[in-house]
């Protein structure tokens, strides 16, 4: 005799959602509270190496989107062209991280910011200096192990509030 | 309404308060409207904020929370907001029963609040045949509602207001048979009696009668999970598909008025009214009432919606039998030991309920022809 059937099933479901009224919910309040990305997060940006870009254009070979743009002259000093423009239309970039599997010179990161968005077309297009690293724009350890390491750990809403309802 | 009042009024000598109080024929009833139009909305409100906060923690999320302390604003942010929006009518719509839907589907809930007292003899209107009436005049909510549906052109809107009568047609049955248990306990129609009689909370004597009323009032008011009709994460709204702004404010009201109304009629049927120890009476009114209202929304965040024909058979198979039986049983008592022992007949009406319910889950099966997992 199944007593799921008889009401009990009813009582039981009552009992779960009362549970879950006392306890503590599992969310995390996003502007105030943030959780730490991955370590290997896709960022909504892209960090170029100035000094490491031979100007190859290996990376602008691997865009799907075409989204960057690749000047150098066509002087081959030091085993590298000089790189005259550098662009890339972040607006285009779907985040696949082609571009930084296929740099033979590690000289393309990903970055480990996200809430990137602009407000003009315009501005989603970065040239050079744009493009270079700065503390605004750390870079992800995507495809770079050894910048993960550095990165904090990837804090789970799981965890947090698991050690919250203790 | 109000002369009726009058007329019963030397049958009863024993009023806590003067039928006409505070003072005045007019007096009284422009009172006694101002304060339940006021109770209403602020109940409503309150309802919103309750439904909306305590299902969000049930469904382990916060619910509402940025508008004003704890969220507590969201209702009137979200009121202002409908408010300002456009309202468009449908061009083939019956423009004169699309405007008069909200207002025929409002204004029987809030005349269900006149004879609900609020204190002994604190009320609108104590008509001798209180929840006669009641019932009546809950049922002519459905009228605004198929006029909705029928006025809006569009063949979603009836199809929902359709099933939303034939939900509200089969559940008024079982409604009106559990109410008639509590009408012989207490011998008398008047709420404001029914409460009187109340020594000891109908709950108590009607246990199997207050499940069935629970469950005919959700299902009467669309409440989840009988709300199949408008379910919101399914079909777009059923009936008020068609309805924006001010006039969806309305039937918005509504639902949670008619949700009020229900739990009103509860507490004051099953849970003793404004009776109770300390407080005031009114404010032990409200605390039944938000207590009856958090059941429903605990329910609600619990129990998986019902499809058309569980809710029909739920209705015929499995409400209406058990209140018959219920209403035998109860004539039965109120005939044979009319002075019984109060709690010998409250243990054999819990038991009556325990044996009835598992007999008939036994005969009862959902989904008929269905292989059981």
């Amino acid at each position: 005799m199944k007593f799921e059937r008889f009401g009990t099933g009813i009582i039981k479901g009552l009992m779960v959602t009362l549970v879950h009224l006392v306890r503590h919910p599992t969310v995390n309040q996003y502007p105030e509270q943030r959780l730490n990305m991955s370590r290997r997060i896709r960022g909504n940006e892209l960090i170029w190496s100035r000094e490491r870009c031979t100007g190859c254009g290996t990376c602008a070979k691997a865009c799907p989107q075409g989204a960057i743009e690749l000047v150098t002259s066509t002087v081959f000093k030091d085993n590298k062209y000089n790189v005259e423009t550098y662009r890339v239309d972040t607006g285009y970039c779907i985040q696949c991280g082609l571009c930084v599997e296929a740099c033979p010179f590690d000289a393309v990161f990903m970055g480990y910011s996200y809430e990137r968005a602009k407000y003009r077309r315009n501005d989603l297009v970065q040239t050079n200096d744009e493009l270079l690293e700065s503390p605004a724009r750390p870079v992800s350890g995507y495809f770079h192990p050894e910048i993960a390491k550095g990165l904090p750990d990837q804090t789970l809403l799981v965890e947090k509030i698991v050690e919250k309802r203790k | 309404m109000v002369t009726l009042n009058y007329s019963i009024e030397g049958l009863l000598p024993m009023k806590g308060l003067p039928p006409d109080w505070p003072g005045g024929y007019w007096w009284h009833w422009l009172f006694f409207t101002v304060v339940l139009i006021a109770f209403v909305l602020v109940m409503v409100l309150g309802a919103i904020y309750i439904e909306r906060r305590g299902m969000g923690r049930m469904q382990s999320r916060l619910g509402p929370n940025r508008t004003g302390p704890f969220g507590l604003l969201q209702a009137v942010a979200d009121a202002v907001k409908v408010l300002l929006k456009e309202n468009i009518v449908p061009a083939k719509a019956d423009k004169i029963v699309h405007w008069l839907a909200p207002i025929i589907a409002f204004a029987p809930v809030m005349m269900i609040f006149a004879v609900v007292p609020f204190q002994d003899g604190a009320l609108l209107a104590d008509l001798n045949i209180g929840i006669l009436y009641i019932v009546a005049v809950s049922s002519i909510a459905t009228v605004g509602v198929f006029m909705a549906g029928w006025g809006s052109s569009n063949k979603y809107s009836l199809l929902g207001a359709m099933r939303n009568v034939a939900a509200v047609v089969s559940y008024e049955i079982p409604l009106v048979l559990s109410v008639i248990g509590v009408v012989l306990v207490a011998g008398s129609l008047s709420l404001n009696d029914i409460v009187l009689a109340q020594d000891i909370p109908f709950i108590l004597f009607q246990p199997l009668g207050f499940l069935l009323f629970f469950a005919a009032g959700c299902a009467e008011i669309n409440r989840a999970p009988f709300d199949l009709m408008e379910a919101d994460s399914e079909l777009v709204a059923g009936f008020h598909t068609e309805y924006s702004g001010m006039k969806f404010a309305m039937f918005y009201l509504v639902e949670y008025a008619e949700a009020i109304a229900i739990s009103a009629i509860i507490a004051t049927l099953f849970l003793g009214g404004w009776r109770g120890p300390l407080l005031p009476p009114w404010l032990w009114l409200i605390v039944k009432i938000v207590i009856v209202f958090f059941v429903m929304v605990w329910t609600r965040a619990t129990l998986p919606r019902v499809r058309i024909d569980q809710l029909m058979a739920l209705a015929w198979k499995f409400l209406f039998p058990l209140a018959l039986i219920n209403l035998f049983i109860t004539a039965v008592q109120v005939l044979v030991w009319p002075d019984g022992l109060p709690w010998a007949l409250i243990f054999l009406n819990i038991a009556v309920m325990l044996v009835l319910v598992i007999l008939w889950s036994k005969l009862f099966r959902l989904g008929w022809g269905r292989l059981e997992v």
